[in-house]
């Protein structure tokens, strides 16, 4: 069967690919060589003039450090509060099934719609946020609340994928581990230490490398949410490129900075990768 | 006993939390207008479809709901049918190149949206594409075929070549073999891939934000995200609005939860 030519099979698939995904791509890297401003007919070669203009744009450089930011606070609460989640569900009880299925609810729901939500949560005036808490927080208005709203409201979103793959990782660890872990006298947290985290740790690494990489390229939340603002302190790289390609037109320069959030996205998926190679030849 | 108390305490803050910001938001859209401004109450007293009505008359809603449904079905549908090809060629068939081609989709998946919304965009509109729902479908179905193909592909190295060669032996062609066999065999697998693809699809939202620009090819995301309001945010008409998106996926998920769980742990989970 080797024999029969799969050609035919893979190449709606590969031209698909190669045409929407593989052709932009390298037009990307082309118009990021330019000054173009698609309204007004500007089109001029300019080579690297937008990479380096772009070492002297402070807000270039503030939008790398909010999104590195974002991404790591998020991640590891995302990692903690799935790993916890799915150590808590890792046993039976009634009613499992629904309890699993609630858990899943925000993975399924639209980012804006949960955007949004948030947004009037964490109103001022009139959000369940500042009741619950008795507070008065401008969250959304101040530059320390406004981030760490958005990391939240990401966070929210995200948990359930992280419980879901921790839990499956969770149930592939043979059980005759923790029964002679128990009796040969060890306590729960030794036992998490020593055996259900070692265990666990090639699951993590894949969890980090989706969720790195999703959190990077964040953009849903965060723009609904605050818009990049207050005075870009939430602006992230995605939103940053987006604003320069459709609100200020910039589509050389935008371009650039798109191109820049494909490396860094590259070079993150590159270093997972090779901590996934070592650990499986380990 | 205690810990039993103690367990039952913290799942109840779990779900709580998982669930707290719908529930809330629920409550949202039936409270009347003057209610809406201050808390308590937290639950109305009153409760009312006005934001229900409100957002079914006042916008073209239906119509928005419409084009995400087409979006997120043909999607769907054509990303099967490319994906499952793609698979059944590079688990059973000699291809050219497979490694390559396997890297290739694989690395895909990793592309952020916004390194090729530019080009795309350009691309739209010089075919003359820009805000029609083809853009839509052939952007958001070529994302979706990574996910297609590794989810189908490991299912279908998973059925027996045996199979294969008795079919072929008995002179069955690599594409009877395909839709006569391969395909019904892993019904559960493109079940799988479709019910992840169709949530992708239905919540997406770069794409849609930049490809259209009316209501004739808006999808649900955008048209929540820039929810007309006059002066204020009509925060009731939008809560009932995003209720009424988010019910079908919610109820995809209890329903399906088993096999998104499936399709999401496939292949990052080793035995």
């Amino acid at each position: 069967m080797r024999d029969d030519r799969g050609t035919g099979f893979t190449a709606p698939a590969v031209v698909l690919l190669t045409l929407v995904t593989a052709y932009p791509l390298a037009y990307v890297l082309y118009l990021s060589l330019f000054r173009k401003m698609v309204i007004f007919d500007i089109s001029k070669f300019i080579g690297a003039d937008n990479y380096l203009y772009m070492l002297h744009d402070a807000r270039f450089w503030n939008a790398l450090e909010n999104t590195a930011y974002i991404t790591l606070v998020s991640v590891a609460l995302e990692l903690a509060l799935g790993v916890g989640i799915a150590l808590l569900i890792n046993r039976p009880f009634r009613l499992k099934a629904v309890a699993r299925a609630l858990i899943l609810v925000p993975w399924a729901i639209p980012t804006v719609v949960s955007a949004k939500m948030w947004e009037w949560i964490f109103n001022t005036d009139s959000g369940v946020m500042n009741y619950l808490l008795g507070a008065r927080i401008n969250w959304l208005g101040s530059p320390f609340w406004a981030i760490h709203a958005a990391v939240f409201a990401d966070v929210w979103k995200t948990t359930p994928f992280v419980v879901i793959l921790i839990y499956a990782g969770l149930q592939v660890i043979p059980r005759e581990l923790f029964l002679a872990a128990r009796c040969d006298g060890a306590g729960p947290w030794q036992i998490f230490r020593r055996i259900t985290l070692p265990l666990l740790k090639p699951v993590i690494l894949v969890v980090l490398i989706f969720r790195s990489l999703d959190a990077f390229r964040i953009f849903d939340t965060v723009y609904v949410l605050t818009g990049g603002g207050p005075a870009n302190t939430t602006e992230t790289l995605s939103i940053y490129a987006y604003k320069l390609l459709f609100q200020t037109l910039q589509f050389g320069y935008g371009s650039a900075m798109a191109v820049v959030v494909f490396l860094c996205v590259g070079l993150i998926s590159v270093l997972y990768v090779k901590m996934l190679a070592r650990e499986s030849a380990w | 006993m205690v810990k039993k108390t103690a367990f039952y305490l913290l799942l109840s803050v779990v779900l709580a939390y998982c669930a707290g910001p719908i529930i809330w938001q629920i409550l949202t859209s039936v409270k009347p207008d003057q209610e809406l401004a201050r808390i308590p109450p937290l639950v109305t007293s009153h409760p009312t479809a006005a934001h229900y009505i409100a957002v079914f008359s006042g916008y073209p809603f239906m119509r928005i709901i419409l084009n995400s449904a087409i979006v997120a079905l043909s999607t769907t549908i054509l990303s099967l049918a490319a994906g499952s090809a793609c698979a059944f060629g590079l688990a059973k068939l000699r291809v050219r190149y497979k490694s390559l081609v396997l890297a290739f989709v694989l690395s895909v998946s990793m592309f952020p949206p916004i390194a090729t919304v530019s080009p795309l965009y350009l691309i739209i509109r010089f075919l003359g594409l820009r805000d029609t729902l083809y853009a839509l479908i052939i952007t958001y179905t070529t994302f979706s075929l990574p996910l297609c193909i590794w989810i189908i592909t490991n299912f279908f190295r998973s059925v027996p070549d045996e199979i294969y060669r008795a079919a072929r032996i008995d002179g069955c062609g690599p594409w009877r073999i395909y839709y006569l066999i391969m395909l019904p065999l892993s019904l559960p697998a493109l079940f799988t891939a479709a019910i992840l693809v169709f949530i992708f699809s239905w919540n997406e939202f770069l794409f849609a934000l930049t490809f259209t620009a009316t209501a004739s090819s808006r999808t649900i995301p955008v048209a929540i995200a820039l929810f007309p309001g006059l002066h204020e945010i009509p925060w009731g008409d939008i809560a009932a609005a995003s209720v009424t998106v988010t019910v079908p996926v919610i109820l995809l998920a209890l329903a399906f939860q088993r096999r998104i769980v499936e399709g999401l742990t496939s292949g990052a989970v080793r035995g």
